[in-house]
């Protein structure tokens, strides 16, 4: 616990010493608010709410996280420091979880940041403030489930390259298994419960449930244990290529 | 003496390569264990295991009398070791970088900066302290990769070719500063680098396709070398074919090898036949016959030549076995 959050500290002021974390953080602000206003139609809605914010941020993410998480591992193992790493008194699981939650916490600094939409839709309108703070947590969580899978596929790799376009991939298909264009591609030949799993497995669907004010606990449960598998993947893979 | 370092048939096969094949091996408190190999011979391998960064295929290793693969933080926390190249977060300033060790390794309040302060001092790194050690020297990169090492005072301290890349200069200070840590500590450096082996080691081991080959100290090794106790004299040519023949006389002696020098003297290259030291009676014998000679050293033998020697041999073995088998 204590040496995780000793890497943790590390890892996170790690990204303010390269220009990654003003280059993302900028990025991010200026996505999130062009597609709210240009894109989501933020002002043309006439709704006091940041649906049109938050609709967009599945498909930000899907581009945005993998670049903060190719970087975790697949760095250490290119530069050697890997060895330095795991040669000190930590376990591997200290390690995963450190850098994971250094990576998560940049991305709910970047979150954070976008509070001045936040300010404006208040003195626009009154908007329903519960549903906004359970979007956000919804939005940080998916970011999570987004990270540990960028996270254990930056394990697998010494390219950084390979790792984002990989883990964009896998995240997705994630993000798009509830969609009807996929969900179409099996409802002529696949058994109910196989559309079934594959529209649960959805990040969209989970994450409109979200949006919509009510933190159900199957939307809790399936970003958390989405999050435990692939980090657990993450361990498990660290150990099996640290040495190669 | 206390047994810090014990390998018990340590193997590790990467797939259908044996990189270390079933080392047997102790150290103890005070030794400044050389480990030397061509490259690829598993030395690297075998220190990775020892770290507990690799896990064995076969054997064990204990540190202190832990196991590795029981309780792997127990032992790293044991160790101080430096990988290969030094490798270090290239981001973060040395201070940062030692920090962060410091805090990992759990060291606290005084002791704490006290470390610090002593390790800056010893390795010499004040002057780059607050810069990214990205842009730094490639000596002063290995120096912060000792410092990280040696920070928390590790009884067993594990080197991976420490001086590789330095110059002279700073090669000599981490020798200098291995020989003072050594005392109190285990030491195992690996390196292909002979000289130092005999400047810092009070032992040596030479590994070659993942076995170990030899174990003894520098100056047992030189003794297998041909060219142990060998006399070099150098002569005018005009009394080189009496001298050739008093040198074959004498009973000591071994082969007499003739050669011209660059100022057109003839050299005797002169080997002993037992190893013995052969200097005083080839002096005496000269005396007395009352031959001139320009100059007459002693050769210690190189540890190099040693070196090939056994590597090859060994390289040679391992191809009759698998003929063999």
């Amino acid at each position: 616990m204590r040496n995780m959050l000793i890497i943790a500290k590390r890892e996170f002021k790690g990204y303010f010493a390269t220009p990654l974390a003003l280059v993302f953080i900028v990025i991010f602000l200026a996505l999130t608010g062009a597609f709210a206003f240009y894109v989501g139609g933020f002002f043309t809605r006439g709704n006091a709410d940041l649906v049109s914010f938050f609709g967009y941020h599945p498909w930000l993410f899907l581009l945005l996280v993998p670049a903060i998480g190719m970087r975790l591992w697949a760095e250490e193992r290119k530069s050697g420091t890997i060895e330095l790493l795991m040669t000190l008194p930590v376990s591997t699981l200290d390690a995963v979880l450190g850098k994971f939650l250094a990576a998560w916490a940049f991305c709910g600094l970047a979150l954070a940041l976008t509070f001045p939409m936040w300010i404006t839709v208040n003195m626009l309108g009154s908007p329903d403030n519960g549903v906004i703070l359970a979007s956000y947590i919804g939005s940080f969580v998916m970011a999570g489930a987004f990270l540990s899978i960028s996270s254990c596929i930056s394990s697998l790799t010494k390219n950084q390259v390979i790792a984002f376009i990989i883990s964009a991939t896998i995240c997705f298909l994630f993000t798009m298994s509830g969609a009807q264009l996929v969900l179409n591609f099996f409802q002529g030949w696949a058994p109910g419960y196989l559309v079934d799993a594959l529209r649960s497995m959805s990040f969209l669907t989970h994450f409109d449930a979200v949006t919509r004010g009510v933190i159900d606990i199957k939307d809790v449960v399936f970003f958390g244990s989405l999050m435990v598998m692939w980090l657990f993947l993450n361990v498990i893979a660290v150990e099996l290529n640290k040495g190669r | 003496m206390a047994e810090m370092i014990a390998l018990s048939h340590l193997t590790k096969r990467f797939g259908p390569l044996t990189a270390v094949d079933g080392i047997d091996l102790s150290v103890n408190k005070g030794e400044v264990l050389g480990f030397l190999g061509p490259n690829g011979a598993g030395k690297s391998t075998t220190m990775k295991m020892v770290t507990g960064f690799l896990s064995p295929t076969e054997g064990s290793a204990t540190v202190d009398g832990i196991d590795v693969t029981r309780d792997p933080v127990g032992v790293k926390q044991r160790i101080g070791y430096l990988p290969e190249g030094a490798p270090c977060y290239g981001d973060m300033a040395p201070r940062g970088f030692l920090n962060f060790i410091a805090d990992i390794r759990n060291l606290s309040g005084i002791a704490r900066n006290a470390s610090i302060d002593q390790v800056i001092e010893r390795v010499e790194i004040a002057d780059v302290m607050d810069q990214p050690i990205e842009t730094l020297s490639k000596g002063f990169k290995r120096r912060v990769g000792l410092a990280q090492a040696i920070l928390h005072n590790p009884p067993v301290l594990i080197l991976d070719e420490p001086t590789d890349g330095l110059d002279p200069n700073q090669k000599h200070q981490v020798r200098t500063l291995i020989q003072q840590m050594a005392s109190d500590k285990a030491v195992i450096i690996s390196t292909h680098i002979l000289e130092e082996v005999e400047a810092v080691c009070t032992r040596a081991v030479i590994i070659a396709r993942g076995k170990l080959l030899a174990d003894g100290m520098p100056e047992d090794l030189l003794k297998r070398s041909p060219l142990h106790n060998a006399v070099e004299i150098k002569v005018s040519p005009a009394a080189a074919d009496e001298i050739a023949k008093d040198l074959a006389s004498l009973t000591s002696v071994g082969q007499v090898e003739r050669s011209t020098s660059i100022d057109a003297q003839t050299l005797f290259s002169v080997t002993s036949k037992t190893g013995a030291p052969i200097a005083p009676e080839v002096a005496a014998m000269l005396k007395e016959k009352g031959h001139a000679v320009s100059d007459l050293k002693t050769e210690k033998g190189a540890l190099d030549a040693v070196f090939r020697e056994i590597t090859r041999g060994g390289s040679a073995a391992a191809k009759t076995e698998t003929a063999n088998a």
